[in-house]
């Protein structure tokens, strides 16, 4: 019984919410990766592409309510996904044209489109803002809980309690479907390939035919797609601040680049590393260990470092991968 | 550029004749900032008192009390203390209902007021770092200390038969303080406290801080942080996690937003805000009204009351030197005297002219203690059914 109870706290409080954590953050490093991978930029704009996503969905959500169009038991988001989405890449492709096109043409340096996605990053910021407001919004509806605290308490009769909120179970499986679809994407259609291709010898990929704009436009399409989906599930985890998306920022390029700026398999594993490393290193282990050596009652948490270095752990991480190991986890581009 | 010079110079000339018998009156406030929504009311209520005592006529002979503005941003000390050289300095300024946040209020009260010896009084700091300050006799508060909270909320949770609490506060100088000061007030009292942690508000994620607190364990969480801010997303998680199921909520925590956000689920929580009722409350929000603006608000009262001392004072010093009048506001927002309440700041001043002893009680039953700050009653509040009520008062 003790074990299974420290396994249920563990899994309470570790294993499920930093899953879920692990897979928001994989689907924000996945558009960043690519971004990075075909069209050669770290792009600031992302976190506040994901808010302006967001909004987008809450905006659809909220018309789709009104019209009385639900789910369900699923969140009503799902639903205005797809038309968030193609909203998102709108403003995006349009974005593009007006601004990113002009210094590709001129040949710009990296770092020049870098700081250019940062001044785009703050137009975004301030549109997204502008649409919905600086405001909390919880836009979630449908069924809260797969299992239920005090539901699983009384089923098993253990002490610990174990919860999996729809969010969370939503956020692994559509994570999975759209991780498998990209993937299938990059690799069997004619499209994917020549991004693909793109992506590893622009110049050669141009003598071969392939037309640079239709990469190009497809990319931010993807990379959209990506930022809305991820947004999404953010959100309806947690809730929506047009603000915490910002912060999203940093966490997520820490995973893209930990698992290797370019490398959509390392940006999936970058994601999880850094879920699990800011949640598993400040985790407090004196419930475990009281269930799993119940001679020994320690006094004080056990706890390796205090929850306000999380992001030190993280920072850590990236260093340490960057010194030893420069292209990241899985070989991407050398930053 | 020369005539406009003149222009000006003539016009400043004019305009200081005319208002030669004026005394001016900082309204040092965060009017920008993360609490700009709270400024406003609190701005009305020190100009109420202000225009109520030039209504009256009575104040040194006649004068006009003239309420000047000042932004603090609440956040930023260099804008705050800048602020404050400013009104005092070039407006002139012979005392200071403010500032409103405790770091910025330190920043401007030791860079500012003290080397040209102004009174502060701020109606909202309440660090309890700002009583044991060296302050020259020139910082006084209408709010209580945090550390008073401390013990206050002490008394509440021990009543409700809990002895070990997990505690989590905002990672700065208001819930260090607030969570410092009740460790030590519970501990005192013979409870214990497994864990004190902090959390940083607008992050992303609060996993890692709900599962340290969760393992730590204890009766009920008590949560020293922001409704707006991360204080909801740990409340989120430990309700979702069923880490806890008591909650205690400190002042910044207990808003509207809970009920509409949460409701239901923390049916059994309880916590407690700096508040007053009674018959001074009741004229002041009555006051307020017939003045166009909302009583209710947090800190208006209490910025009331700091404009109403430093007036009384000066009235009772005969005088609007800070050297002379800061020795005299313990005097009047203390026994004994006639009880001085809203709307009878007319009356106080013809009191102090007879030579009558006055005690303001005022809009929050003012009765300044320790280094000049206020005792301060408490409202004891409890979820029912997914709305808060009032227990009590304390």
């Amino acid at each position: 019984m003790d074990i299974l109870n420290a396994l249920v706290a563990l899994l309470n409080f570790v294993v499920i919410p930093a899953t879920a954590y692990g897979a928001q953050l994989a689907l924000g490093a996945l558009g960043v990766t690519l971004i990075y991978g075909i069209l050669r930029f770290s792009n600031f704009a992302h976190g506040d592409t994901m808010a302006f996503g967001t909004a987008m969905t809450i905006l659809v959500t909220w018309a789709l309510q009104a019209a009385g169009i639900t789910l369900g038991p699923l969140p009503t988001a799902l639903l205005a996904l797809p038309f968030a989405i193609a909203l998102t890449a709108g403003l995006v492709l349009a974005t593009d044209r007006v601004v990113y096109d002009y210094y590709r043409r001129v040949r710009a340096a990296p770092v020049i489109l870098v700081m250019v996605s940062v001044g785009v990053m703050f137009v975004m910021n301030g549109l997204t803002r502008f649409v919905i407001g600086v405001d909390e919004i919880n836009f979630a509806d449908g069924a809260r809980f797969v299992i239920s605290a005090r539901g699983f308490r009384e089923a098993t009769g253990l002490a610990e309690p174990l919860t999996l909120r729809s969010s969370q179970l939503i956020t692994l499986i559509t994570a999975a479907l759209v991780v498998w679809a990209l993937f299938w994407f990059l690799g069997r259609t004619r499209t994917g390939k020549s991004m693909r291709a793109f992506s590893d010898n622009e110049d050669l990929a141009l003598l071969s035919g392939i037309n640079p704009n239709r990469v190009v436009a497809v990319t931010w399409i993807i990379a959209a797609a990506l930022a809305t989906t991820a947004g999404t599930l953010y959100g309806l985890d947690k809730s929506f601040k047009a603000f915490n998306y910002f912060q999203l920022l940093l966490p997520i390029f820490a995973a893209a680049v930990v698992g290797g700026l370019g490398s959509p398999v390392g940006a999936i594993a970058g994601g999880f590393v850094i879920a699990f490393s800011e949640v598993g290193v400040t985790y407090a282990w004196k419930k475990v260990a009281g269930y799993l050596i119940p001679a020994w009652q320690p006094e004080g948490l056990l706890q390796l470092l205090s929850t306000e270095y999380k992001f030190a752990v993280s920072f850590a991480i990236l260093i340490i991968v960057l010194l030893f190991k420069p292209t990241g986890l899985f070989k991407g581009k050398a930053v | 550029m020369k005539k406009l010079l003149l222009a000006t110079a003539a016009t400043a000339l004019v305009a200081g004749a005319a208002q030669a018998e004026d005394v001016k009156l900082g309204v040092l406030l965060g009017f920008t900032g993360p609490l700009e929504s709270m400024s406003p009311s609190m701005a009305a209520g020190a100009e109420m008192a202000m225009k109520e005592v030039t209504d009256s006529g009575k104040f040194m002979g006649g004068s006009a009390v003239v309420p000047v503005r000042g932004d603090t941003t609440c956040i930023d000390a260099a804008a705050a203390t800048a602020t404050a050289e400013r009104l005092i300095t070039a407006d002139g300024v012979k005392g200071i209902v403010g500032g409103m946040c405790s770091g910025e209020t330190t920043a401007s009260l030791q860079n500012v007021a003290m080397p040209n010896g102004i009174v502060m009084i701020s109606p909202s700091a309440t660090s309890p770092a700002l009583s044991t300050i060296e302050d020259n006799g020139l910082f006084f508060r209408t709010s209580p200390s945090d550390a008073r909270q401390g013990v206050v909320m002490t008394e509440i949770i021990m009543e409700h038969g809990i002895k070990e609490v997990a505690v989590t506060y905002t990672n700065n100088d208001y819930g260090k303080g607030l969570a410092d000061s009740f460790q030590a007030a519970f501990e005192a009292a013979g409870g214990k406290v497994t864990i004190n942690a902090a959390h940083d508000d607008g992050k992303a994620d609060y996993a890692a801080e709900v599962g340290a607190l969760a393992s730590a364990g204890g009766q009920a969480l008590v949560i020293a942080g922001y409704v707006d801010q991360g204080g909801s997303g740990i409340l989120r998680g430990a309700l979702d996690s069923g880490a806890f199921e008591t909650f205690v909520f400190p002042d910044g925590m207990v808003g509207g937003a809970l009920e509409t956000n949460f409701g239901a689920e923390l049916t059994g929580s309880f916590g407690q805000i700096p508040s007053s009722e009674g018959e001074g409350k009741d004229k002041f929000l009555e006051l307020a009204t017939a003045a166009g603006f909302d009583g209710t608000g947090v800190y208006s009262a209490e910025a009331y009351d700091a404009a109403a001392l430093i007036m009384l004072a000066m009235a009772s010093a005969g005088s609007t030197d800070a050297a002379a009048y800061k020795e005299k506001i313990m005097d009047v927002a203390n026994a004994p005297g006639e009880p001085i309440l809203p709307g009878e700041l007319g009356k106080a001043l013809e009191l102090i002219a007879a030579g009558t002893d006055v005690d303001y009680v005022g809009a929050t039953s003012v009765e300044l203690i320790g280094s000049g700050e206020s005792a301060g009653t408490f409202r004891e509040i409890e979820f029912k059914d997914g709305k808060i009520e009032t227990v009590r008062y304390r």
